[in-house]
């Protein structure tokens, strides 16, 4: 079996308002600042494992301000 | 706020919704659903020239277009009423504020009600929503709207805020009259912010003399962009908000939540067997029964989703309309526990999302959590009547319950 491409996935903080969707449903890819707004943790690839947890959260962003691209 | 439709000035009934629509008719009140449906099917801009002229987007695309553009829609005036008083300055900030003043009003705000911060508040929220069934569990029924729905939000902001959990029929009553009665009557509004900013004015002196480690000490410490301090007018704002917008709408979302779980009995059990479905379950409540209705004001000439919207009309801002857009959401006006794509704007979009979304979030889901670990089976009661409030806010403010399996 070929290995899946990977995916990295990123905020857009222009867009972002804080509405932490994200954060709930992929604790794992998301962290929140001071403000509660969200931002990929470390350099925004999703670990193996939690691809269908990156795009539910993409799906469910009100402001469509996560990006999730396949590497 | 059962009594509100007798009370309030008659407006005349509506006989065409497409061009003259009223979302203080009864029927809208009682059931906006088919009415939205109806308007949606006819244009995604409809207009009424009732309360000197509002727009309402019918279409998620269309909300969203004016939730995006502080060019052409302030939110200097965000409920819809009969009159136009003067714009009051540092009348609720953030919520009446457009930019550039808006960011700097919403910051001070955002770090309190982080979901963190709501972590810390749980065990107090969850305790108060014991002390409430315990005050009626024994009678095998009670009106949840009354004894439940209501004090949850009251005694968790009051507790936040560091004022009298007591104080509680205070702000119902407030709030009442300025959302509901003071949509048509501008004495009884104007009577009420009075009385609510004298409330606040006597917190605020007691904590200059005595600070405290609360929310209203720590807007009285935060400072402007210049490192001023707040002038008391917008910490009085502020805290006006605070309380207006922490309690209507979370007391509707608990209520509405609880009223179709009451006649749901499948989801009900499910989400007893499956409490890992509890995060989707509230979004999806959030969706199908998103309380409340911001308001613009058109301030220069544009065009939305193809309609022209002219200035010196109100927008009527409706989320929950929007929320039930099919081109949106696939079985909109189903209620799906698990659904799994929800974008749903309950809390707005752009600038001016709810700062209390995680708090809100918080005490449905464990006002819901509690009710059912206590009161698995309920129904609604056929020997009452539920009501639901008029007006920027929507929820059961009856609802009558019978506890226990039926028959």
């Amino acid at each position: 079996m070929s290995k899946s491409p990977g995916l990295r996935l990123r905020v857009d903080q222009q867009k972002c308002q804080g509405h932490a969707r994200c954060k709930s449903l992929a604790p794992e890819l998301f962290e929140l600042d001071e403000y509660g707004n969200a931002h990929e943790i470390g350099d925004g690839s999703v670990p193996a494992g939690l691809e269908d947890k990156a795009w539910l959260a993409q799906a469910n962003c009100p402001e469509i301000a996560i990006e999730v691209t396949e590497e | 706020m059962s009594d509100s439709a007798s009370v309030l000035p008659e407006h005349p009934p509506v006989t065409d919704w497409v061009h003259d629509f009223d979302h203080t008719d009864p029927r809208w009140t009682e059931n906006p659903f088919p009415i939205w449906d109806e308007l949606r099917a006819e244009c995604p801009v409809v207009h009424t020239k009732r309360f000197l002229g509002v727009y309402l987007p019918t279409t998620y695309q269309a909300v969203k277009e004016i939730a995006y553009d502080t060019e052409h829609f302030s939110s200097r005036r965000v409920i819809v009423r009969d009159e136009r008083p003067e714009v009051m300055k540092n009348a609720a900030p953030p919520i009446t504020s457009d930019p550039p003043e808006h960011k700097p009003a919403k910051q001070l705000l955002l770090p309190p009600f982080t979901p963190d911060a709501m972590k810390k508040l749980e065990p107090r929220v969850r305790a108060i929503c014991n002390e409430l069934i315990d005050e009626f569990i024994a009678d095998g029924k009670c009106d949840a709207a009354a004894r439940y729905t209501k004090h949850v939000p009251v005694r968790a902001i009051a507790h936040m805020l560091g004022i009298p959990e007591n104080d509680g029929e205070l702000f119902i009553r407030w709030i009442h009259q300025i959302l509901e009665l003071g949509i048509k009557d501008e004495s009884m509004l104007k009577q009420a912010v009075q009385e609510m900013s004298g409330y606040f004015a006597g917190h605020i002196e007691a904590r200059k003399q005595r600070p405290t480690d609360d929310l209203i000490s720590t807007l009285m410490n935060a400072k402007d962009r210049d490192g001023q301090p707040l002038p008391d007018t917008h910490v009085l704002g502020s805290l006006r908000l605070l309380l207006i917008a922490g309690i209507d709408t979370t007391w509707s979302a608990i209520g509405s939540s609880l009223w179709h779980l009451a006649k749901t009995p499948a989801d009900r059990d499910r989400l007893i067997a499956e409490p890992e479905l509890m995060p989707s379950a509230v979004e999806e409540l959030l969706r199908a029964y998103s309380p409340v209705t911001m308001a613009r004001e058109v301030i220069k000439e544009t065009v939305i989703s193809g309609c022209p919207v002219k200035p010196g009309n109100m927008v009527l801002l409706s989320f929950p309309a929007a929320n039930r857009d099919p081109a949106m959401f696939p079985d909109a006006d189903k209620v799906v526990i698990d659904r799994k794509e929800n974008r749903h704007a309950a809390f707005g979009l752009g600038i001016h999302r709810c700062v209390g979304s995680n708090l809100a979030r918080m005490e449905m889901t464990v006002a819901i959590e509690e009710w059912l670990k206590r009161i698995p089976d309920f129904r609604l009661d056929p020997a009452g009547q539920v009501t639901w409030s008029e007006g920027t806010v929507r929820g059961p403010r009856q609802l009558p319950m019978l506890f226990g399996k039926a028959g």
